[in-house]
């Protein structure tokens, strides 16, 4: 039993285990204390000073680093400490550019927010100099707008200590620090993974997406374009939030509906890409275990995830599964299948995918992932960019009516829907390769051992007289504690998942940003993992390898899962990354 | 080991050797030996005597005869003279400037010198650093023996904690306080380190260099002995590399100490085991505060972070540390060879001991100086520090620099002790004491500072980092003349709000300098902005020249104008177009009527 610790709080007296940071034991009373630099389980340095406390000490302290002690009396709503956060507050506005008219996170702004709340009556009380930088937006996922950056940090906690990456920083000191790359290097030149985990972190509107809904609507806009689109799994569980709709609700049918009504000629489901992943990945990891391939085998279907391997542990590059991420695979097929069943010519097709990630912007990049000269995928969409294509054109989506999937390639399995979450590619995968090596039909599906938001999940499953060892890994500074502990020779296992964000794609770079206020009382990982294995459990098909379109797609085309055919257009390779491009 | 019939000292601090003290010691050595005396007379480098103002400092044994500004063209005459034939070199001996009659021609006579009491530089200037037998000779070593061989752990804190000895960094924490926390239960299983903080850093202040340059073992000989009380078996040195003497002393004390078995394994064969590491500070202010002085040392960007956990708790490492300054340890061995009752006999009934000073600014004697806690400021002023140059007026002195505040004349007689100098708005710090004269102008002293805070800010939280640079924006828009009503309430709003919120002693602080002129030179800050008027006539953009009637018309004010704002006839009157003065000084300077004023 924890040890429980009763102190006041502006009167309310609350009992909170020990090691609880004042801020948190606030909450629990019912008193929000204002934040910015906060952020649960991610950054907790005590650097805006916006949740400055009287406990009675020399000093007012900051409420999100101080533990709770017995007996202790804070103030959190004095009249001096609301004058000194209004100031706190005015101070931080004069350095920002305040341009909020234009701003993507308008609205959605926690400084804006705490502007409301506070009452700041002045925005001009402290004006004074403002640094002006360059925006850096040659990332393919990323722009850095550091003339709207508040120095809160969140987005260099998260990179370095939960991505283990680590290329960005504080540079210079006092009034000129800044947050950039080493020797003022753009982020594009650094090893930055795209994974866009500082995006969904920052608090204001100095990290976004790089924009691609222009091109989509050029696509959209061009007769001579036949353009197909995929949404990711993830997205279905999250689009929802930025229509007002409750965390959690899964959006699949008014998605299907919204995507139709914006003018896409096809739409396709990337979760029956995901299902054709489960069909080559399984016989992939079948042929490695009993042709003694290399193992463990690693999935490959988070670009954010590759580029770290490839960047940072390039000694388990022949781990990586071959395959193609699902959405790739499916570009792949709409520029071949697709385009030979309809007599298009492929040129003239745009696959255009909707997805949780920034990753995947530099993923539909890369050069290998082309067939005859074009591009598996030719725009990537983030969620949020979706949203907004969609409020734009004035589609009212919480009253649209739910909608299906074009055939051919929009029909999906429950294995293919929790691909959005940390453990589902690892549950489909066992799904079909349990009855492929057995032989036998698999009665419970659910594993539910590789579920769930932990960082490191592992678990031993009996597969006939096998008992295959495999890991659940997801945010990459958890995959790199996982690969020292094999280099080391402490773990060992036959099959390992890896996601890039923590918690997998509902946690995405590319999802709907959620305030750190919100983050302190839910886990919006868990929330919209919800809504995946909800759907998983509502379908009548829950094994990749029966979906009939799979079938289908098989038996007039790609003949066999791992066949020739398979090989050229589903599966890639890997390349060692270097730590700054030249 | 030999015996000589004279020492000659010359001193090797870095305020000597940059008047050139190096080149002085070789043409003694030269010089010496070829008159034939190097087997009677030493040659000493010692660290810093304290009187920088009169270097290079030289003092003759046994006479104690001490010549100031020795140039090395001296050399030849104090050899020759005072060595060979023992006649003092009259023209060369220290003149005091507050005594008329040149009277003083040793140590003790000097005024400079006699109200000192010297603890903590007790050695400095008397021994030479580098040699470890000279600091053995004079005790050295001895405490550390004592405590480790004759009292316990708990003695040697109990000890501490009786002398009353409180941090000499600045925050006058009590050191036994510091040391029963880092001792805990007294545990030696967990991995402990005591730290000594040496990245002095405000303006003008010198007391820890002087002492690691003057005396670096007692400061290794401190460290020990409390590495021994807390349970510590490593520990680490933090000093600025602008410190670069400094450093080589402390390096070749530690090799010597290690090779004497002082440091390292089993010392005095007790089974005590203690290590030290020298840290290079990469030259950042914030660095002396505590937390980032240890983020710095596990080498990362050297920012402050929160407290709790407290470094006793949770420090270097993430394991429990003990931190202090270089002049604290300074005065540990002392206190356990003589006891805590001598030590805490000395000083006032809440200071105890003594304070080392760093004199600068407009006073006559600059240098260093240790007094007994309680000692009235007006006798650092007017006795040690012989008052203010050129008869003018004191005004203030700041102390506890960019941290502190000023102390203005009607609170001269305040004895400097830790609480009365808080009492008056200011802080004994580390020891800075920056004199002012009527011709400073207190706004102007407040923008320097705060310059150098808003310079130093780690730029971590935000109340420093943007709400010092506003605070300077507004001070340097007032000296410029460009005032406005209601800056002087958005200055308090600011200072108000930054002392309440920073998150580190550098931000708490950094608004004291403006807080303390304002409490007592608020009609200076309004005299600029309301009247665009520097009293003090300092401030350029505020003044105005004038040429009054001693003008006698010999227009080289005129020829030396850049601007060609002084016209005038030959021998008449000449006249200064305020429009086209760029307030410059020329003229002025040119004059030799006194005939031009500013105002």
């Amino acid at each position: 039993m924890e040890k429980l610790i009763s102190l006041s709080i502006d009167g309310v007296q609350v009992e909170v285990p020990a090691g609880t940071t004042v801020l948190e034991a606030a909450r629990q009373a019912g008193i929000n204390i204002p934040t910015l630099c906060y952020l649960k389980d991610i950054n907790a340095i005590g650097a805006c000073r916006m949740c400055v406390v009287d406990t009675g000490a020399r000093a007012l302290q900051a409420a999100c680093v101080l533990p709770v002690s017995e007996g202790m009396k804070v103030r959190t709503n004095t009249p001096e400490i609301r004058k000194y956060r209004k100031a706190l507050l005015e101070l931080v506005l004069s350095t920002h550019d305040k341009k909020c008219l234009s701003c993507i996170r308008s609205t959605n702004c926690e400084l804006q927010k705490l502007c409301l709340e506070l009452g700041v009556e002045d925005g001009d009380r402290f004006a004074g100099k403002r640094n002006e930088y360059s925006v850096d937006d040659i990332s393919p996922s990323i722009v850095r707008d550091n003339n709207k950056c508040i120095l809160c940090r969140r987005c260099v906690a998260v990179c370095s200590q939960i991505q283990d990456v680590g290329v960005i920083g504080a540079f210079n000191r006092g009034f000129s620090t800044t947050i950039g790359s080493p020797w003022d290097l753009k982020l594009n030149d650094m090893a930055c993974i795209n994974c866009g985990q500082c995006i969904v972190n920052c608090p204001v509107g100095a990290l976004y997406e790089k924009d691609e809904t222009a091109l989509v609507w050029s696509f959209l806009k061009d007769p001579k374009k036949h353009v197909v689109v995929q949404p990711a799994p993830a997205v279905r569980a999250a689009l929802g939030e930025e229509f007002g709709l409750p965390m959690g609700t899964s959006v699949t049918g008014k998605m299907a509906t919204a995507l139709k009504r914006l003018g896409f000629d096809k739409v396709f489901d990337t979760d029956f890409a995901a299902d054709l992943t489960i069909m080559e990945e399984a016989n992939e990891l079948v042929e490695r275990v009993t042709e003694g391939g290399v193992l463990p085998m690693i999935t490959s279907c988070s670009p954010g995830w590759i580029k770290f391997c490839e960047t940072y542990h390039p000694d388990f590059l022949f781990n990586l599964s071959s395959c193609k991420s699902p959405h790739e695979m499916m570009g792949a097929m709409v520029k071949t299948y697709y385009a030979r069943k309809t007599g298009i010519d492929p040129k003239d097709i745009a696959v255009v995918s909707v997805m949780p990630c920034t990753a995947k912007k530099f993923e539909a990049d890369r050069p290998e992932l082309s067939h005859e000269g074009l591009q598996d995928v030719d725009a990537v969409i983030t969620t949020r960019e979706l949203a907004r294509m969609i409020k734009e054109a004035g589609i009212n989506f919480n009253m649209l009516p739910d909608g299906d999937f074009d055939s051919l390639m929009g029909e999906s399995t429950g294995a293919g829907v929790i691909f959005g979450a940390t453990g589902g590619v690892m549950e489909a995968a066992l799904r079909t390769a349990y009855e492929t090596l057995t032989g036998e039909t698999l009665e419970d599906v659910n594993f539910t051992a590789v579920r769930g938001v932990k960082g490191i999940k592992e678990a031993s499953v009996q597969i006939g007289d096998k008992t295959v060892n495999v890991a659940v890994v997801s945010g990459t500074g958890n995959a790199s504690k996982l690969f020292d502990m094999i280099r080391k020779g402490e773990k060992n296992y036959t099959f390992i998942e890896v996601m890039a964000c923590p918690g997998g794609c509902v946690n995405g770079g590319g999802q709907p940003i959620v305030s750190s206020v919100v983050k302190m009382s839910c886990d919006i990982r868990v929330e919209r993992a919800k809504a995946l294995y909800g759907e998983d459990e509502a379908k009548p098909i829950r094994k990749s390898h029966e979906n009939s379109e799979i079938k289908q797609l098989y038996r007039e085309f790609l003949t066999r899962p791992g066949s020739h055919l398979a090989h050229e257009l589903l599966h890639t390779h890997y390349t060692k990354r270097k730590l700054y491009n030249d | 080991m030999e015996i000589y019939r004279s020492h000659v000292l010359v001193c090797g601090g870095t305020g000597c050797t940059s008047s050139g003290s190096a080149k002085v010691i070789e043409t003694f050595e030269n010089e010496i030996k070829a008159a034939g005396l190097d087997k009677e007379v030493k040659v000493v480098r010692t660290g810093c005597f304290g009187l920088c103002e009169a270097g290079p400092v030289v003092i003759v044994y046994p006479e104690g005869t001490f010549y100031s500004r020795v140039k090395a063209e001296n050399v030849p005459e104090i050899v020759q003279e005072h060595l060979l034939k023992g006649r003092i070199v009259d023209h060369l001996v220290y003149a005091e400037r507050s005594v008329k009659e040149q009277a003083g021609k040793s140590l003790e006579d000097i005024e400079f010198y006699k109200d000192q009491t010297r603890i903590a530089l007790r050695n400095c200037g008397v021994i030479d650093p580098e040699n470890i037998d000279e600091y053995i000779a004079f005790d050295g070593y001895k405490a550390l023996e004592k405590a480790l061989t004759k009292m316990t752990r708990e003695e040697v804190i109990k000890e501490i904690l009786d002398s009353g000895l409180r941090g000499r960094g600045g925050g006058g924490f009590p050191t036994g306080l510091k040391w029963k926390f880092a001792y805990g239960d007294g545990s030696t299983d967990v991995q402990k380190y005591v730290a000594c903080n040496a990245d002095e850093g405000d303006p003008g202040a010198f007391m820890d260099r002087s002492i690691l340059e003057g005396d670096p073992h007692s400061v290794i000989e401190a460290m020990t002995i409390a590495a021994y009380a807390i349970g510590a078996s490593e520990g680490y040195i933090y000093v600025r590399a602008e410190y670069p003497i400094a450093v080589k002393r402390l390096k070749v004390a530690i090799s010597q100490a290690k090779e004497y078995g002082l440091l390292g394994e089993n010392i005095f064969e007790t089974g005590f085991n203690f290590d030290l590491r020298i840290r290079l500070g990469a030259g950042a202010f914030v660095c002396g505060e505590e937390t980032a002085l240890m983020t710095s040392i596990e080498g990362h960007r050297g920012e402050p972070r929160p407290r709790p956990p407290f470094p006793a708790v949770k420090g270097l490492f993430g394991k429990p540390t003990m931190l202090n300054n270089v002049e604290t340890y300074a005065n540990v061995p002392q206190i356990i060879l003589k006891g805590a009752k001598w030590f805490s006999s000395i000083g006032t009934e809440r200071s105890k001991g003594t304070k080392v000073f760093a004199l600068g600014g407009k006073i006559n004697n600059t240098g260093l100086v240790e007094i007994p806690m309680g000692t009235p400021l007006r006798k650092v002023i007017y006795d040690i520090g012989g008052g203010i140059p050129n008869g003018k007026a004191f005004k203030a002195v700041q102390t506890g620099g960019p941290s502190g505040g000023c102390i203005p004349a009607e609170h001269i007689d305040v004895p400097i002790e830790y609480d009365s100098l808080i009492e008056i708005g200011s802080m004994m710090g580390s020891g800075g004491m920056i004199v002012m004269d009527e011709d400073n102008c207190m706004v102007d002293i407040a923008r320097f500072f705060l310059d150098f805070t808003v310079d130093e800010s780690c730029g971590k939280c935000a109340p420093c980092r943007i709400g010092t640079r506003r605070m300077l924006e507004i001070l340097n828009r007032i000296v410029e003349g460009k005032g406005e009503e209601g800056d002087i309430e958005r200055l308090e709003t600011l200072a108000e709000t930054i002392k309440a919120t920073a998150l580190c002693g550098l931000g708490q602080t950094a608004p004291n300098p403006v807080l303390s002129t304002l409490k007592y030179f608020r009609h200076e800050y309004e005299a600029h902005i309301k009247e665009k008027r520097c009293p003090a006539h300092h401030c350029q953009a505020l003044l105005q020249y004038f040429i009054t009637d001693q003008c006698r018309g010999c227009t080289a004010c005129a020829r030396a104008c850049p601007a060609g704002a002084i016209t005038g006839v030959v021998r008449e009157r000449h006249v200064i177009d305020q429009t086209k003065c760029l307030k410059c000084g020329a003229c002025m300077e040119k004059c030799r009527f006194s005939a031009i004023i500013k105002k």
